[in-house]
């Protein structure tokens, strides 16, 4: 696929942040980073749209666990497998590293030169924890199997497994925009907007998590 | 006016890029429009066998049985295979019809146009919509083919039957299932589509184009894309259960102790009311999905055509905002007599009561907008005009179901098919013929043969009303619906009505097939069209005929103007546009 | 065109109307106690909504003929008193409209479905299958006996599971294929789903209920006319669904009591 490359747009200095910039991290004193950028202007207001959705689909399933946990008699309590407060541990914690690393891009973003080596160390190390996290939440997965709780066992384990996998079917996805973080950032081609969109879908998904571990502790 | 833009993007090159694989948000929108077509006629087809069957309940339909020999054998429809035919039709037409075109095809072409914007933001994710949207219809077709057909539970798919597999009926296994995984990817598809059509809305308008000077069609989309971002991500939960009902064993919605062909069903417990809940909480939403973008295309239209602005573009806004609202509490109207709690179902009518006063609002602007106009006829604003006619027609029937004790008589009658036809099937669809004459010749630089379009209008308009107010008498005398045969001396009487009304669709669905005609051979041989056709003020009438692929020409263009200056005096004539610095006087102006 | 447009929408509006105004398609003569309040719901419904539909179609086909055709230097004009005169109206009218009908169908619906039956309404079970609805009286002794839903066979006849062996409640039960029931005498539908989701509508009676597969639900009406009525099923089954009716017989008490030995006695 071949792509026509322009002449590098003409970046008014004064006017960083106006209509059709893009909003792209601010440009240093020794040279232009982003002049080979073609994508579209960023958009703030769209993490936002996209966490809505992800809650109602949280709120649809929050209800169906409601109303089926009233409706009939079958209901079997059982103790959450242990490894998932670790679990939560980890997530919350990835969510501290990544906020290091978001000042820390940034700082590099700008110029400091301080932070040239490694500025996607602690993005690196965010990707591991949640890494870890998915693993984990796998390893929950078999304890509750050696229990004999499988996912059609009981509307309760059914509850379990649905939600914590479709929760980790996002993760993987945050996992996949944090890859694409660290590849815009190695190429210096990252926009503070993808940046902060990313660290928010990530949090999002760190605090979902504890509403589905409260939620699952008490209804289960 | 305009400033050189900042950045643009590299024009796509190669036929997969360009055509196929494309990121240009107007490929994606002819895109759906395609799609769209072939699901209305593939619909309209199956309405069609319906209709026929209901007339004519023994006479064999030649060739039937080579779609499906079980079904039909011998060309005559069994009672089960009605039933499917009739959930696909309900399910084509709602999903894949009354929700990409007004919405998924005209928004994609035009919204990002008419915020002065070169693409959507995420052109990625857009193209993505349309291939999942595409994929999920190509699954759901698959139903057709595969095992004991498609699934008989009605687009509705009300629960245990939905779940209890095979046993329950031809249909209710793999097709149910096929359904399930069809509409999810449905609803992801339509996701996506959203979440691109808001970030356009709020961060990509150019300079002078705040939110209140959007053309009303821009409004719509935006205010539908928020419903649907609610109501989709509730849809596709519970396809993933009814899904686990079927493939892992799960019990979701099968009651414990139920019986079929004397055996227990083996599922421990599960809520039979869960699924309508997580149904109608998405699928009340949804009709106004269906209707709201033909609301902004036909206000956007008949603007155009009356040469005047609308009496207050603020309160269409604001009563489009409150429809879009309430319907997220009006769904139970859907459950008056299915053993909910009667009480919520009182606290349900009220809201559904109240949703006629923005429904009114919108149709008295519309209305008193055309008192001292210099209204001008064609085609696009003929079916505009339609649009108010039917749109009113469907709502007043309205009147009688939002009412409980009303409902006792008239829920699962015709009098229920009637109402939703006229709003959706003939209203909205209507929205999509009007954008279809207003839009061409930009989208195609040739204008639509404007006598088969009058044509089209008359039979259409006509023909409509004759399939469906009769409807509403069917369903006043006790014609229950979802019946593939009328057996019995009480509805035995009716079928002259029916007889009448089946060949009424015939007659209409004809019309379709002349609207399909001039789309073709006008996209070749139609009259060249000039850049502004109507005398228009949005964007989109602002830039080359079709639109390059960045929209504006390496440009973004300035807005200076409300987005319907007409009525005025200006160098061009009666309208200024909005991307014209020409100042001129005007009573009408809105901050 | 305009003109013929506007012509058209005055023509079709009033062939609608005719079939309503002459009474053509009406509901079934009401034969219960509590009908009498929905039928006049519908009434009223009926006279707004349909000046409501008429006044819409004359008053858009009335501009649509005046204001096309206009001159071409004609000036515009606003319509007087702008919009906000129409949303203070159509606030005011719809609203106190649609609150009025909602406010007295309160009632209407309260008496079907708020109100629990009297003391002395005779019980009678109705069970919903595939595809045929089932009638049980409880018997002398007044009781029901219990369902064993593993003990159904159509094949013997044991539509509603029941356990006579161990179950004296059930001994006495009666199962019959149609339901008869006494006129003027309040009756305590039971409704019980075997199978799928399916719904009890009469329209003489003026009721109409789904059952709800793991939740019996009940409804209580008196019917007050001796006649053949049907039942039918309103909600979607499965392939047999079109067909799935009984009949409800309204006797006078000597002949309900004839009736039942009867049925008793197969």
């Amino acid at each position: 696929m071949a792509t026509t490359l322009h002449e590098p747009p003409q970046i008014d200095l004064n006017n960083l942040s106006g209509a059709g910039n893009g909003g792209s991290i601010g440009i240093p004193k020794d040279g232009l980073r982003a002049t080979l950028d073609h994508s579209p202007p960023a958009s703030s207001s769209a993490i936002w749209v996209a966490l809505f959705a992800i809650c109602m689909m949280f709120a649809a399933f929050t209800s169906a666990l409601i109303v089926r946990k009233g409706s009939s008699m079958d209901w079997q309590s059982f103790a959450l497998p242990s490894i998932l407060y670790f679990n939560t541990f980890l997530l919350l914690v990835s969510s501290v590293t990544l906020e290091v690393a978001r000042r820390r891009v940034n700082a590099f973003m700008r110029g400091a030169r301080s932070e040239a080596e490694r500025p996607a160390l602690w993005l690196y190390v965010t990707l591991a924890l949640g890494l870890v996290f998915v693993a984990g939440q796998y390893v929950a997965w078999t304890q509750l199997r050696a229990e004999g709780m499988y996912l059609a066992t009981n509307p309760s384990s059914s509850f379990f497994y649905l939600l914590t996998a479709v929760h980790a079917v996002h993760v993987l996805g945050g996992l996949g925009g944090l890859i694409y973080v660290i590849y815009k950032l190695n190429n210096l081609t990252l926009r503070r907007n993808t940046l902060v969109a990313t660290a928010r879908y990530w949090h999002f998904m760190g605090a979902l998590w504890v509403y589905l571990v409260l939620l699952l502790w008490f209804k289960l | 006016m305009s400033v050189p833009a900042a950045q643009h993007h590299a024009p796509p090159t190669g036929f997969i890029r360009k055509h196929v694989f494309s990121l240009d948000h107007k490929v994606i929108g002819k895109q759906y429009y395609g799609l769209a077509l072939v699901a209305a006629y593939i619909g309209m087809g199956l309405s069609w066998l319906m209709r026929f069957h209901l007339a004519w309940n023994s006479t064999a339909i030649p060739g039937l049985q080579f779609l499906s020999a079980s079904g039909a054998p011998g060309g005559v429809m069994t009672p089960e295979y009605y039933l499917q035919l009739m959930t696909m039709h309900g399910t084509i037409m709602v999903f894949f019809v009354l929700t990409t075109a007004p919405f998924a095809a005209f928004g994609n072409y035009f919204l990002p146009i008419q915020v002065g914007a070169e693409d959507m933001p995420f052109p990625h994710f857009n193209m993505m919509s349309f291939w999942v949207t595409f994929v999920a219809f190509l699954v759901l077709m698959s139903s057709f083919f595969v095992g004991d057909g498609p699934t008989l539970g009605g687009w509705t798919q009300y629960a245990p039957l939905n779940a209890i597999g095979s046993v329950g009926g031809p249909g209710q296994g793999m097709g149910v299932v096929l359904w399930a995984t069809s509409i999810a990817l449905f609803c992801v598809g339509q996701l996506l589509g959203a979440l691109n059509f808001i970030s356009t809305t709020l961060d990509l308008r150019v300079k002078g184009l705040s939110l209140m000077r959007l053309p009303l069609s821009a409004w719509s989309w935006f205010i539908t894309s928020c419903i649907g971002l609610t109501a989709f991500a509730v849809l596709m939960p519970a396809c993933i259960l009814v899904i686990l009902d079927h493939v892992a064993g799960t019990s979701f919605f099968v009651a414990s102790g139920l019986v079929m062909n004397d055996q227990v069903l083996p599922h421990s417990g599960g809520s039979t009311l869960l699924w309508q809940h997580l149904f109608w909480f998405f699928g009340h939403p949804e009709v106004y999905i269906a209707i709201v973008p033909s609301m902004g295309i036909v206000s956007h239209i008949l603007l155009a055509n009356m040469r005047k602005p609308m009496l207050s573009q603020r309160v269409l806004i604001y009563s489009m905002g409150a429809l879009a609202v309430l319907s997220y509490m009006v769904y139970g109207h859907h459950m008056f007599v299915s053993g909910m709690n009667p009480f919520s179902s009182l606290a349900f009518s009220f809201p559904t009561l109240v949703i006629t006063i923005p429904s009114t609002i919108i149709v008295l602007i519309w209305t008193f907008s055309l008192y001292g106009s210099k209204l001008r006829i064609n085609s696009a604003s003929l079916f505009s005009l339609g649009f108010i006619s039917m749109f009113v027609s469907g709502g007043v029937s309205g009147f009688f179901l939002a009412q409980p004790s009303i409902d006792i008589m008239l829920h699962a009658t015709y009098f229920v098919v009637g109402h939703f036809h006229l709003v959706m099937g003939v209203a909205a669809m209507f929205g999509i013929f009007a954008g279809t004459y207003f839009w061409f010749p930009k989208m195609t630089g040739r204008m639509m043969n404007e006598t088969l379009g009058r044509v089209h209008f008359w039979l259409s308009f006509v023909g409509a009303y004759c399939i469906f107010m009769p409807f509403h008498y069917l369903g006043m005398v006790g014609n229950i619906r979802r019946y593939s045969t009328f057996t019995d001396d009480f509805l035995q009487p009716l079928i002259p009505v029916h007889r009448f009304i089946t060949i009424a669709a015939f007659v209409t669905g004809f019309a379709q097939l002349i609207f399909l005609y001039n789309l073709f051979h006008s996209r070749f041989w139609g009259k060249p069209a000039p850049d502004n056709p109507w005398e228009a003020t949005s964007l989109e009438w602002s830039t080359a005929t079709p639109p390059p692929f960045d929209n504006f020409g390496g440009k973004h263009p300035i807005v200076y103007h409300d987005p319907y200056q007409y009525g005025v005096k200006s160098s061009v004539g009666d309208y200024v546009m909005q991307t014209s610095p020409e100042q001129v006087e005007t009573e009408f102006e809105e901050k | 065109m305009a003109r013929f447009f506007a012509i058209t929408i005055v023509v079709i509006a009033v062939l609608s109307a005719i079939p309503i105004l002459r009474h053509t398609w009406v509901a079934p003569e009401d034969i219960s106690t509590h009908g009498a309040l929905i039928d006049e719901q519908m009434s009223e419904t009926m006279a707004e909504a349909g000046i409501s539909f008429l006044a819409a179609q004359f008053i858009l086909a009335f501009f649509v003929w005046k204001f096309s055709n206009t001159a071409p230097d004609a000036k515009i004009k606003k319509f007087p008193g702008g919009a906000k005169g129409l949303v203070i109206g159509a606030l005011l009218v719809v609203g106190v409209e649609v609150m009025a009908l909602g406010i007295f169908g309160v009632k209407a619906w309260a008496n079907v479905y708020l109100d629990a039956p009297s003391a002395n309404a005779m019980p009678v079970q109705v069970q919903a299958g595939q595809f045929a609805f089932y009638f049980r009286y409880p018997g002398p002794d007044g009781k029901f006996g219990g369902l064993h839903p593993e003990l159904i066979n159509e094949g013997s006849q044991n539509i509603f599971g029941l356990d006579p062996e161990h179950d004296v409640d059930a001994r006495d039960d009666i199962v019959a294929a149609e339901m008869a029931i006494p006129v003027n005498k309040e009756i305590h539908l039971l409704m019980h789903a075997k199978d799928v989701g399916h719904s009890f509508f009469v329209r003489e009676l003026r009721v109409q209920q789904d059952f709800v597969p793991g939740l019996d639900v009940s409804l209580h009406f008196t019917a007050t006319k001796i006649g053949k009525y049907e039942i039918v099923c309103t909600q979607l089954c499965g392939l047999g669904h079109y067909n799935m009716k009984a009949y409800l017989e309204v006797m006078s008490q000597e002949d309900f009591d004839k009736w039942l030995k009867q049925q008793a006695g197969q």
